[in-house]
């Protein structure tokens, strides 16, 4: 093996590739080949390191130094004056990475790192996740040699259940009952499926996985498949992930090669082999009968269950399905053992949870922290707070399924049970922060948009009704709301909640009944005063000028397209209310910022 | 036989080879519907009938499947296919007025192609790439942290291409 002096680890997450990290691998490449020091510093190309906002990300070490918006000029910096001068270059250094006499502190001690546990994500941005000896390197496949050697199905499913791990992808169904449920099962043929299928907005905790550590999912699977008594798995993938599935695509082949997939693995009687399945954009095959409809190319509509799929599954064979982040969690649960799990987390939460973490906060990224870890910690502290100095208003978890959660709740310790008793869900771990400016009306009509368009169309509740609570939505926020809508929208929503035939549609009213619950008084001013408060809601907004600020310098009744603007000389200027038709030209002009909407 | 037909031919082999991979595995139809539309650009009625034929499966079904998913498209798409992200997260960061400029920058709605087949303007999904919020997509390019402004210059540029 060749040992380095250096390496730089360049992210290739989603974030940073789409800011040009790759191209920055090229550019660190060259550049060490005209020092000649190509053979004492390695370029690796890491998973998520979690900081997208401050991306594309460069980290050398045995330094740790932590460079962030790296540029591709300043990549020639980096070449010239640290890894061959061995100067870091410290004004391109993370500024929460060094302290206040410029030293670089180490990681954990970086304010967006202090308070993770990393688990699921232990080896992303940390290894090559095209390269399998790197992952083999941190213990990778170390778990499935165990159970394969010396542990019994019994045995596995035993140490899933003590560790009270529950199930990632949104409804926390002990993972453990589920792998006994599948491996009691009847049935001369058996298949283990991932659900990959990463559809809400705002959620790429499971692509970063994926993209950052693939094994992880691989090994998890293949020790599935010896529990449950299945030879044959399927990952199904959003297609929308690309880099993701060339990951994925590429850690397959290796572990072929490597004998970890295919017959007789690791020279046991155990056969186990994955194929991939792209889907074609359709939210609802996250649910799990619909994902395995899909997977047997049927439209991906819900069956009702029972039978589950534990009995009746894929091509109507008992299947074990799991979300990405649950497999993840699986190989440390084996080498560290139950006892380790049931550490992390609350009573009945274990172990930690992937956040996707976006919206109005300061340090966009993904974040990994342990069950019972406050909002508040992970908004302020990890997250950094709001920019610009703005109030927070809600933090919305659970994508289309969850619900928005006001600032008095901030303190709610995150778990399963706490966010279902506060009107939200964990759902998959999307976590998007508004501030004053976002409207709750608004948001919760985005979010309804959403699970109108993806419907499947099979029951009427969801069908039906999701579209006539838009309606109303749309009502109200056109400024044509009437007493007794929220009363209309509320009933609505329970009863779509009872009646749903799956997932999407029990869960598609919560963004509405939750913002109705903690924001009644804003959906009661666009209803009662006609109003938008926080200035969204386009037919509710008056543009006004304020008298203290205007100068009377005219520019704004010379835009405005309808002369609704007059004035004089040393008099404020007025808007004529009536005329106006809201093009929002004169705010925009105004080079004093006397003009604002309300 | 004319350019055209000869062009078709060349690709109905390439999808006559993946479906013989495919067939005797279970549940081949969305694979197969994939690298169709992946070599023809979209799933016209004529390669439906022909994966209908080949995969022995009722082409009501195939159709039924190729007009669920939004990814499917059964007609072509613009040469430059522009995808304004509508995630949450985009969305809180204005990815609306996003979409609004681009709309009326290349006068088209949401799903059209314009008439010289140059663009198409889709609202996708969540890209994940929430940290550059908000952004959008021409083919394999990402713009982030966009601005409304921004969007005329970024349109110009494939016009002039």
């Amino acid at each position: 093996m060749e040992l380095y002096r250096s390496h730089v680890l360049v992210c290739g997450g989603t974030g940073c590739h789409s800011s040009g990290s790759a191209d920055l691998i090229e550019h660190f490449n060259r550049d060490l080949k005209k020092y000649g020091i190509e053979k004492e510093v390695k370029v690796v190309q890491t998973g998520c390191f979690g900081l997208c906002e401050v991306g594309p990300v460069v980290i050398v070490y045995p330094e740790g130094a932590f460079y962030s918006r790296v540029k591709d000029e300043d990549v020639t910096e980096i070449v010239s004056e640290h890894l061959v001068k061995g100067r870091i270059v410290k004004h391109l250094l993370y500024h929460d990475s060094v302290d206040g006499d410029h030293e670089i502190k180490s990681l954990d001690e970086v304010p967006f790192y202090q308070k993770q546990m990393r688990v699921a994500l232990r080896n992303c941005g940390v290894i090559n996740p095209e390269n399998i000896d790197e992952y083999i390197a941190f213990d990778g496949y170390m778990a499935l040699g165990k159970v394969l050697t010396e542990m019994t199905p019994e045995d596995v499913i035993d140490i899933l259940k003590e560790s009270g791990l529950r199930g990632r992808g949104g409804a926390g169904f002990p993972a453990g009952l589920k792998w006994e449920f599948t491996y009691k099962a009847q049935g001369d043929k058996k298949f283990v499926a991932c659900n990959a299928d990463e559809g809400d907005p705002g959620a790429f905790m499971d692509r970063s996985i994926l993209e950052g550590d693939p094994h992880s999912v691989i090994e998890a699977m293949t020790i599935a498949g010896y529990t449950v008594g299945a030879d044959q798995g399927y990952i199904y993938v959003r297609a929308e992930y690309p880099i993701a599935v060339e990951r994925l695509t590429k850690a397959i082949a290796q572990a072929r090669e490597y004998g970890l997939l295919g017959k007789n693995i690791l020279g046991t009687d155990f056969s186990f082999d994955l194929e991939l399945r792209l889907g074609a954009g359709a939210f609802v095959c996250g649910e799990e009968t619909a994902l395995m409809a899909s997977i047997e190319g049927d439209r991906g509509e819900p069956r009702p269950r029972p039978p589950f799929p534990a009995v009746k599954g894929l091509f109507g064979k008992p299947t074990l399905l799991n979300n990405v982040e649950t497999y993840a969690n699986i190989p440390q649960i084996i080498l560290k053992g139950p006892k380790w799990f049931q550490g992390i987390g609350t009573e009945r939460s274990k172990g930690t949870k992937v956040f996707a973490l976006g919206g109005k906060i300061n340090n966009t990224g993904l974040v990994e922290v342990p069950m019972g870890t406050t909002l508040r910690e992970i908004i302020y502290e990890i997250g950094g707070g709001i920019p610009e100095g703005k109030t927070f208003k809600a933090a919305q978890t659970g994508g289309p399924s969850g619900g928005c959660i006001p600032a008095e709740h901030l303190d709610t310790p995150i778990d399963y049970d706490s966010l279902t008793a506060i009107g939200s869900m964990m759902g998959s771990g999307g976590l998007i922060v508004m501030d004053e400016d976002n409207c709750m009306v608004d948001i919760a009509r985005f979010f309804l948009e959403f699970t109108v368009e993806e419907s499947c169309g099979k029951c009427p509740p969801c069908r039906i009704g999701t579209k006539r609570m838009l309606d109303l939505l749309n009502k109200i926020a056109e400024g044509k709301g009437e007493e007794g809508d929220l009363e209309k929208l509320e009933e609505l929503g329970e009863g779509i909640k009872i009646a749903s035939l799956c997932g999407l549609g029990q869960s598609a009213p919560n963004p509405v009944l939750s913002t109705i619950k903690y924001f009644r008084e804003e959906y009661e001013e666009h209803i009662r005063d006609k109003k938008c408060r926080a200035g969204v809601c386009q037919a509710l907004l008056q543009y006004i000028i304020i008298e203290d600020k205007c100068r009377s310098c005219g520019l704004c009744a010379r835009v405005c397209p309808v002369n609704a603007i007059s004035g004089q000389k040393k008099q404020p200027y007025v808007i004529d209310q009536d005329s106006c038709i809201k093009c929002g030209a004169c705010m925009e002009r105004c080079p004093f910022d006397a003009i604002v909407k309300r | 036989m004319s350019a055209i037909d000869l062009e078709n031919q060349e690709k109905f082999q390439q999808l006559q080879k993946v479906i013989d991979e495919w067939k005797d595995k279970e549940g081949p139809l969305m694979p197969v519907l994939h690298s169709a539309q992946e070599i023809f650009g979209c799933l016209s009625l004529d390669v439906q009938k022909y994966i209908s034929k080949e995969l022995d499966i009722p082409v009501s079904d195939i159709y039924g499947v190729a007009t669920f998913y939004s990814q499917f498209t059964l007609k072509p798409k613009g040469k430059y296919r522009i995808g304004v992200c509508m995630g949450t997260a985009c969305y809180v960061k204005g990815a609306q007025a996003i979409l609004d400029e681009l709309k009326k920058v290349l006068d088209l709605e949401v799903g059209e192609t314009s008439d010289d087949g140059l663009f198409t303007l889709d609202a996708t999904r969540c890209l994940g790439a929430c940290g550059l919020a908000p952004i959008m997509m021409i083919n394999d390019d990402v713009y982030g942290r966009l601005k409304p402004e921004d969007v005329k210059g970024i349109i110009d540029k494939y016009r002039d291409k």
